[in-house]
């Protein structure tokens, strides 16, 4: 455990060192959401029944930018034999990414879209779904995406690689997190959408970091 | 060979006929030798013949095709996570991040082992280069913060990919005392090499 803080300590200081890095997904999250009234019109009936649908595909796209280098710069420079040599499983250290990748872009995702979804004129009602349904959701696109940057790492052309294989996993987690939001704003229980998020998570859980670990000493020999 | 008149039971390392790929390509087989506790093993030959290849199956980071390696008598690469608790591993890349400083880059280092960064870096004279950030480092320099994870380590097996490459006449002297302090203690160093290192008696293995 101590060793997983220590990893989970090593990658938060070098977001913090690389400080323009790590703003760069909140601010694409940001810029990117805020085109969209810009190109569709200020009317707040047609805003507001797209707004889930805008925060979702943008936190998506946010939360892609960081994955090249998040396991690309530990292999160029040879941290990445020393981290699999800490006497953690390589699962382990894929799973400490997997949580830095969330503190460092996921919860700050999760914190601008409250905002962002105001401005877009998200019903009230809704409001606190999609942040509900953007907790689980925000830890599934870290799952999913540290499982496949460790899978295209060595590959040539690896970033081009990254979003054709991650993004595919990621449409049941927006199906069902755009239809959490949705269902609030018409009045319905949208528990089902949560729970089903829920059950994506508890199986991301294990699987994901095993599949990265695997990956990672692949890459490595 | 070095310290081949050892009694069998101090042997601590042995390689037994191993075989390794790169790629599609065979580098070695039939590689077969014994290092007891204390003793030193300088890899030589001609680039591409292995070493770096040898080295990282050694550290449980490659795969050996066939063969097998055992410590202390017990198959060491069963458990791979149990293994890197003995190794240490200095590759040919120094694993240096350059928007850490000095004693930032070896934190990582010392909350694993539990040492003491300023000894290490005192070790290797980097004690006024301490609140550097890596990046204003020159690459003898970074070489010797590589290094000083050595220092930290409480590991038995450190494993050595040209240690001195880029390193100042004093520094390398500085290294050796390192080593030996290391194999005075019982640990064993593999270093591949193609300059003469500051280690005492080492066995010398020649891959083709």
């Amino acid at each position: 455990m101590t060793r997983f803080v220590a990893v989970l300590g090593r990658e938060l200081r070098l977001s913090l060192r690389h400080g323009a890095d790590t703003l760069a997904a909140l601010l694409f999250f940001l810029v990117a959401a805020s085109l969209f009234p810009l190109a569709i019109g200020p009317s707040p009936e047609v805003l507001g029944r797209m707004a889930p649908g805008i925060v979702w595909v943008c936190a998506l796209l946010a939360a892609l930018l960081p994955l090249d280098r998040l396991f690309g710069a530990d292999f160029e420079d040879g941290s990445l034999d020393q981290l699999l040599l800490c006497g953690l499983p390589a699962s382990a250290i894929a799973a400490a990414k997997a949580v830095a990748h969330w503190l460092v872009t996921g919860l700050p995702l999760l914190l601008a879209a409250a905002p962002i979804a105001v401005m877009l004129r998200l019903p009230d009602a809704a409001l606190g779904t999609l942040l509900m349904a953007l907790l689980p959701g925000t830890l599934l696109l870290s799952l999913f995406g540290t499982m496949g940057a460790a899978i295209v790492l060595g590959a040539r052309r690896g970033g081009v690689l990254l979003p054709i294989l991650v993004l595919p996993l990621c449409v049941p987690v927006l199906i069902f997190g755009v239809a959490a939001a949705d269902a609030a704003a018409e009045g319905m229980t949208a528990r089902p959408h949560l729970l089903l998020l829920a059950a994506l998570l508890a199986a991301a859980l294990p699987l994901c970091p095993l599949a990265a670990g695997a990956a990672l000493r692949g890459a490595a020999e | 060979m070095g310290r081949l008149d050892t009694p069998p039971s101090s042997i601590l390392l042995e390689a037994a006929s191993l075989a390794a790929f790169r790629g599609e390509r065979l580098v070695f087989r039939d590689l077969s030798f014994r290092v007891p506790a204390g003793g030193a093993l300088v890899l030589a030959g001609p680039n591409g013949s292995g070493k770096s290849t040898l080295l990282r199956l050694l550290a449980g980071l490659g795969r050996a095709e066939v063969g097998r390696l055992l410590w202390a008598g017990e198959d060491a690469l069963a458990d791979r996570t149990a293994h890197a608790a003995r190794v240490t591993y200095v590759g040919h890349l120094d694993a240096v991040k350059p928007g850490l400083t000095v004693t930032e880059n070896l934190h990582f280092a010392a909350r694993l082992s539990g040492g003491a960064i300023g000894a290490a870096l005192l070790a290797f004279t980097l004690e006024n280069l301490a609140e550097l950030p890596a990046r204003m480092l020159s690459a003898g320099q970074k070489r010797r913060l590589a290094l000083a994870r050595l220092a930290l380590s409480a590991t038995p097996l450190w494993l050595l990919d040209e240690p001195t490459l880029g390193l100042d006449t004093a520094s390398v002297e500085r290294f050796g005392a390192v080593l030996a302090a290391h194999r005075e203690s019982g640990g064993i160093v593999i270093a591949a090499t193609h300059l003469p290192l500051p280690l005492a008696d080492a066995a010398e293995l020649r891959l083709a």
